[in-house]
C-alpha cells in the first residue's frame, strides 16, 4: 500500500474515532464485566466471587418456566404495540404531513405522553383503572356497558392488556416523530405527479410513500421491538407483575433476581440471554430491510 | 382540476369533507388523551396535599400558585435548572457530532473492518444490561471521574451514540450522492464535503437525534444518583426527589416540579419541529 | 429517606453547634436507587462514614462479612461516664436493636453481635376506619379480634355498602408480612421455622389453612377491588378517603393519612386471631438503620454522632417532625395519640431479621405469588401449598 493510500484509510478512521473511544470506554468495559458476571454466583455485594461456568445458563434455559412466561408476556405485548401502535403513529403522521390546520399544535401534543414523568403515568393510568372509582368503568357504565367495568389490573385476563395499552399510549408519540420525519423528506413533487395523473389516496400511499418509507418503518419496528420488549417503569408502577405472573416480563425478572434474592451473577446471565434473543430479532428484521430495498 | 358536471364535482366535496371531518375527530381525541395527564398534573400542582386526590375539578376554586415557588426554592431549582441545561447542550452536541461523523464514515467511507465495527457498536444498542450500571461507577472511579461533571457527561453521550449512528447511517445512505459527488470532484476534503454538504442535508434525522437525546437527558436521573454527590452539579430531577419520600409523597409540590420541568422541553420540541418541516425537499436534489 | 431532609438539616446545624463537628447528610430517592448506590460505593470503598443498608438480613450479613460495617457492641455495652440513664444498649428499645443483631450461631456465619443503631421504630400491622364503623352500625372501639368477628363485620359492611379490606398486596412483601402473621398466629413461630428449614411441608393443613384465609376473605367479599395489584401508595390513598374499612400498612402511615387526611377518624388493631392457642405476633423493629463503615477514618465521631442522634431530645424531635416512632425509650412520651396505639402493639412483635433461619425468596415469591392467585380465584389454597412445596424441594437440591 502506498502512503497516499494509507493517509487516506487513517482519514477514514478518524471519522469513527471519538464514537470508538467512547464505545470502548463506556460500553465494551461495563458489557465484557456482565458477561463475566454472568458465569459467576455473585450476590452484587461481597468482594468475592466463584465461578460457576454454564450452571447459570443451564438453569435458565431448561428450569426456569418464570423466565420464558415472562418473555411470552412481553412478546405478545410487542406484537400489539408493533401493530396498533404503529398503525396509530403512521396514520397520525399522514394526517399532519399535509397542511392541516393547527399542525404544530398536534405534533406538540403527540409528544406529551413520552415527555410526561413516569410518576405522573402512573398516578393517572392506575386512577383510569381503578376497580371502583376508576375513569374507565365510569365511562364504560355511562355509555350503557356497565357490564363490563372491573378492576383492569387485577383481573388476570385484563392485566396485561392494560398495561400494553399505556405502553402503546406513551410510545406512539416516538414512532409519530420518526415517521413524520420521514414522510416530510419525500418530495413533494411525486405527490403533484401523482396527483395530475388522478391517483388516489391509497395509490399514492402504496406506489409512493410506502416504497420510499421502507427503511423508516423498519427502524420504527426495530425500536418499537427493542423497547417493548424492555418494558418495566409501566409494570411497576401499576401491577408489580401481578396478579401471580400475569404482568411479569423479562426485564421485572432480572431485576428482583438480582435485588430480590440477591442473584447479581444469575441476573446477568439473564440480560446475556435475553439481550443475545433482542439481538437475533433485530438482526433478522436489518436482513429483510436490505433484502426489501434491492426490489 | 378537470371540468366535470356538477354532480360529481359535489360527491367529491362530500367525500373530502366527510374525511375530513372524521380526520379532525380522531385527532382531537387522541389529543384529548394525550392533554389529560398534563392537565391534571398541572390542575392538582395547584391543589393541596388534602385535596389532590378527593378534589376532582379541573381547575381548583382556590388555585394555589404559591406551590410553584416553593417547588422551585425547595428543590433548589435554580443551581438544578442550570445544571441540566449545560448537560443537555453538551450531551446532544456531543451526540450529534460524533454519531453524525461516525454514520458518515459507515455510510460513505472505505476501511477494513467497516461492517463488523458498524455491527457490534449498534448491537450494543440491543442488550440491555440492568446490571451494568454497577460495573460503570466501578469504572468511572477507576477514572477519577466519579462526582464530576465529564464523568456524568462522557457516558450519556457514549448512550446515544447506538441509535444515533444507525439513524444517522440510514439516513445518509438513502441520500443520493450526487452533491457530495461534485463536490469532491470540485476539490473538497473528506471533511469539508461531510460537514457543509452532508450534514445540512441530514437535518430532519439530526433534530429528531436531538429530540431524543434532550428528553434522555433532561429526564435522567439514576446516572446522576450514583454517580454525583455534590449538590452543585446535580440535574434538575434530583431536585424533584426532594418531594418523594420512601412514605411520604408531597403530591401538588412534586406536580408543580413536574410541569416546571416538562414545559422547557416542549418548548424546544416546537423549535425543532419547525426544521423537520423545513427540511430537506426536492429542492436539494435538483439544486 | 428524602422527606426528612429538612429534620435532618436542623438536627445537623444543632450538632455542629452543640460539639463543632460538621455533619452532612445526602438523601436519595427512591429507596431501590439508594440500595444500588449503597452496592455501588461498596465496590469502589467510597461508602460514607455512616449508611443505611436497605434489604434483607442476608444482604447486610453480606455487608458485615464483606468488611464493610463496623461492629457496634462494644460501643453499646460500655459505660458512659457523665451519663445516668445507662448504656446505650439500654435506652434502645430490645426489639429494634435486635433487627439489627446477629445471634450465636446464626446461618450466615457472621460474628455475633449489633451491627446497626435503629433510628426509630416501625410496626406492621391493621388500621380501621372509626366512622365507617359507625355508618354500618359497629362498636368503633370494638375492633375485630378473632377471625370469625373479622368475617361477620365484613358481612355486615358489605351490606352496607362499605368497601372492606385495602393494602399495597401489589408489593408482595406485604402479602408475606400478612400471611406470615396468621401463620406464626396458628400454627407457632417453631412450626414455621421448622418449614423454613425444610422439616414440615408446605403441604401441610396448617399451611393449607393459612392460604384458605385468603380465600375466605376473597369469597366474602372483603377486598375492595384491585387488592391484588395495588402498590401500596394508592391503597393508602383509598384508606386516606375513607374508601375502605380496613388497612394492612406501617406505622409510617400516620404521616401519610395525616397529609391527605387530617380528620380522618380510625384506630390501630392487630390482625384477628386464627387461633388462640398461639400470639398474633406482626411485624415490628427498626424502622430506619444506620451502620458504621468499617473502614471509615472517622469511626469514633460517627459513633459519637449515633449516639447523640438517638439521644432523647434528639429521638423527641424527630419523632414530632415526621410522626414516627423513636427508638429511645425515653421518647415515648410526646408521641401523638394514635401513634402510641402502635407503639403498644410494639410488645406483639417480631421480624424476619430476628428469626434464626430464613426461606429462600425464591420459595417466597411463589407462596406470595400463589395467594394472588388464590385471591383472583385461579388457584386452590391446596394447588398453591403444592406448588409452593415443589419449590421448596428444587431450592433445598441446590
Amino acid at each position: 500500500m502506498n502512503p497516499q493510500k494509507i493517509r487516506n484509510v487513517v482519514g477514514n478512521y478518524i471519522f469513527i474515532l471519538p464514537a470508538a473511544l467512547l464505545f470502548f470506554t463506556f460500553s465494551l468495559y461495563p458489557f465484557a464485566k456482565v458477561f463475566q458476571l454472568s458465569i459467576t454466583n455473585w450476590d452484587g455485594i461481597s468482594p468475592e466471587m466463584n465461578y460457576v461456568g454454564l450452571a447459570n445458563f443451564k438453569d435458565l434455559l431448561f428450569d426456569n418456566p418464570v423466565f420464558w412466561l415472562s418473555m411470552r408476556n412481553a412478546f405478545f405485548v410487542t406484537l400489539l404495540a408493533l401493530v396498533v401502535q404503529n398503525l396509530l403513529a403512521l396514520f397520525l403522521a399522514l394526517i399532519c404531513d399535509r397542511e392541516i390546520k393547527g399542525g404544530n399544535v398536534y405534533r406538540v401534543i403527540f409528544y406529551l405522553p413520552p415527555v410526561l414523568s413516569g410518576i405522573v403515568v402512573g398516578l393517572i393510568w392506575n386512577w383510569i383503572y381503578d376497580g371502583s372509582y376508576g375513569l374507565l368503568n365510569h365511562f364504560l357504565t355511562f355509555i350503557g356497558l356497565g357490564d363490563l367495568a372491573r378492576a383492569w389490573l387485577s383481573d388476570s385476563k385484563t392485566a396485561l392488556i392494560s398495561v400494553a395499552v399505556i405502553h402503546m399510549w406513551k410510545g406512539f408519540g416516538w414512532g409519530f416523530v420518526i415517521l413524520l420525519a420521514g414522510l416530510q423528506s419525500i418530495p413533494r413533487e411525486l405527490y403533484e405527479a401523482a396527483r395530475v395523473d388522478g391517483a388516489n389516496a391509497w395509490v399514492v400511499f402504496r406506489s409512493i410513500t410506502a416504497p420510499l418509507m421502507i427503511p423508516v418503518f423498519i427502524l420504527v419496528s426495530i425500536l418499537t421491538i427493542l423497547g417493548t420488549m424492555q418494558i418495566f417503569d409501566i409494570i411497576i408502577a401499576t401491577t408489580g407483575g401481578g396478579p401471580g405472573y400475569h404482568t411479569e416480563v423479562p426485564i421485572t425478572r432480572i431485576v428482583s433476581t438480582m435485588i430480590g434474592n440477591s442473584k447479581f451473577g444469575y441476573a446477568c446471565a439473564m440480560g446475556v440471554v435475553f439481550g443475545l434473543i433482542l439481538l437475533a430479532i433485530s438482526m433478522v428484521q436489518i436482513r429483510v430491510s436490505k433484502m426489501m430495498r434491492q426490489v | 382540476m378537470s371540468i366535470a358536471p356538477s354532480g360529481e364535482v359535489n360527491y367529491e366535496k362530500v367525500k373530502r369533507t366527510t374525511v375530513s371531518v372524521f380526520s379532525h375527530a380522531f385527532l382531537v381525541i387522541v389529543s384529548l388523551s394525550c392533554l389529560f395527564p398534563l392537565w391534571w398534573a398541572f390542575a392538582s400542582s395547584l391543589k393541596t396535599q388534602e385535596t389532590v386526590f378527593n378534589d376532582l375539578s379541573l381547575f381548583p376554586k382556590v388555585p394555589h400558585w404559591e406551590n410553584y415557588y416553593f417547588a422551585w426554592v425547595k428543590a433548589d431549582f435554580s443551581q438544578y435548572f442550570l445544571n441540566s441545561l449545560l448537560y443537555t447542550v453538551t450531551v446532544v452536541i456531543g451526540v450529534l457530532l460524533v454519531a453524525s461523523m461516525a454514520a458518515y464514515a459507515f455510510s460513505r467511507l472505505e476501511f477494513p473492518g467497516r461492517n463488523f465495527f458498524f455491527v457490534i457498536l449498534i448491537s450494543t444498542m440491543m442488550i440491555p444490561i440492568p446490571g451494568s450500571f454497577i460495573a460503570l461507577y466501578v469504572l468511572l472511579n477507576k477514572l477519577h471521574l466519579v462526582d464530576t461533571r465529564l464523568g456524568y457527561i462522557l457516558p450519556q453521550i457514549n448512550g446515544g451514540l447506538a441509535l444515533g449512528i444507525f439513524l444517522l447511517k440510514t439516513f445518509f445512505d438513502d441520500l443520493p450522492g450526487e452533491l457530495e459527488d461534485s463536490a469532491r470532484i470540485d476539490g473538497c476534503g473528506r471533511f469539508r464535503v461531510y460537514w457543509h454538504i452532508a450534514l445540512p442535508l441530514a437535518r430532519p434525522a439530526l433534530a429528531v437525534l436531538a429530540i431524543f437525546n434532550i428528553l434522555a437527558v433532561w429526564n435522567e436521573y439514576l446516572l446522576a444518583m450514583l454517580v454525583l454527590s455534590n449538590k452543585e452539579l446535580m440535574p434538575l430531577q434530583r431536585g424533584l426527589m426532594v418531594f418523594q419520600g420512601a412514605h411520604i409523597t408531597q403530591y401538588p409540590l412534586l406536580m408543580a416540579g413536574i410541569v416546571i420541568t416538562v414545559l422547557p422541553v416542549l418548548v424546544i420540541y416546537l423549535m425543532l419541529q419547525k426544521h423537520i418541516i423545513k427540511g430537506i425537499t426536492a429542492g436539494a436534489v435538483k439544486g | 429517606m428524602s422527606d426528612r431532609e429538612e429534620a435532618f438539616d436542623t438536627l445537623a446545624k444543632r450538632y455542629t453547634e452543640e460539639t463543632g463537628v460538621p455533619v452532612k447528610f445526602e438523601l436519595y430517592a427512591p429507596s431501590e436507587a439508594y440500595a444500588q448506590r449503597v452496592k455501588a460505593s461498596a465496590q469502589t470503598n467510597t461508602l460514607p462514614d455512616v449508611f443505611g443498608v436497605l434489604g434483607e438480613k442476608r444482604d447486610f450479613a453480606s455487608f458485615i462479612n464483606s468488611g464493610y460495617v463496623s461492629e457496634l457492641t462494644p460501643d453499646l455495652v460500655a459505660n458512659e461516664p457523665g451519663k445516668t440513664t445507662g448504656t446505650w444498649e439500654s435506652v434502645l428499645f430490645e426489639k429494634a436493636l435486635n433487627v439489627n443483631r446477629f445471634t450465636e450461631g446464626n446461618e450466615y456465619n457472621v460474628k455475633p453481635g449489633v451491627y446497626g443503631i435503629p433510628l426509630d421504630v416501625m410496626t406492621i400491622q391493621m388500621v380501621y376506619n372509626k366512622s365507617l364503623y359507625e355508618k354500618a352500625g359497629l362498636d368503633p372501639n370494638v375492633p375485630p379480634a378473632t377471625w370469625e368477628e373479622f368475617m361477620e363485620h365484613g358481612r355486615i359492611l358489605k351490606t352496607k355498602g362499605i368497601p372492606g379490606f385495602v393494602s399495597g398486596f401489589g408489593e408482595i412483601w406485604m402479602i408475606d408480612a400478612f400471611a406470615s402473621n396468621f401463620a406464626m398466629n396458628l400454627m407457632g413461630q417453631d412450626k414455621v421455622f421448622d418449614t423454613y428449614r425444610g422439616k414440615v411441608a408446605y403441604t401441610d393443613p396448617d399451611w393449607v389453612r393459612v392460604l384458605s384465609l385468603f380465600k375466605e376473605m376473597t369469597e366474602n367479599g372483603l377486598f375492595v377491588d384491585g387488592t391484588v395489584t395495588m402498590v401500596n401508595k394508592t391503597a393508602e390513598q383509598t384508606f386516606a378517603n375513607g374508601r375502605a374499612a380496613y388497612a394492612f400498612n406501617g406505622s409510617w402511615c400516620i404521616n401519610v393519612y395525616k397529609g391527605m387526611n387530617p380528620g380522618l377518624n380510625y384506630g390501630a388493631m392487630l390482625p384477628p386471631k386464627v387461633a388462640s392457642t398461639n400470639p398474633m405476633l406482626i411485624w415490628g423493629g427498626a424502622g430506619s438503620s444506620f451502620v458504621v463503615n468499617a473502614k471509615s477514618t472517622r469511626r469514633e465521631a460517627a459513633v459519637k454522632f449515633l449516639r447523640w442522634l438517638t439521644d432523647a431530645p434528639q429521638q423527641s424531635y424527630l419523632a414530632e417532625q415526621t410522626v414516627n416512632l423513636p427508638s429511645n425509650k425515653n421518647s415515648l412520651k410526646q408521641i401523638p395519640p394514635v401513634l402510641a396505639q402502635f407503639a403498644d402493639d410494639m410488645e406483639n412483635t417480631t421480624h424476619p431479621n430476628v428469626y434464626p433461619v430464613h426461606e429462600s425468596p425464591v420459595v417466597s415469591e411463589a407462596f406470595d405469588k400463589g395467594i394472588q392467585s388464590i385471591l383472583i380465584g385461579e388457584k386452590t389454597p391446596e394447588a398453591v401449598a403444592a406448588e409452593v412445596q415443589k419449590a421448596k424441594e428444587k431450592e433445598s437440591r441446590k
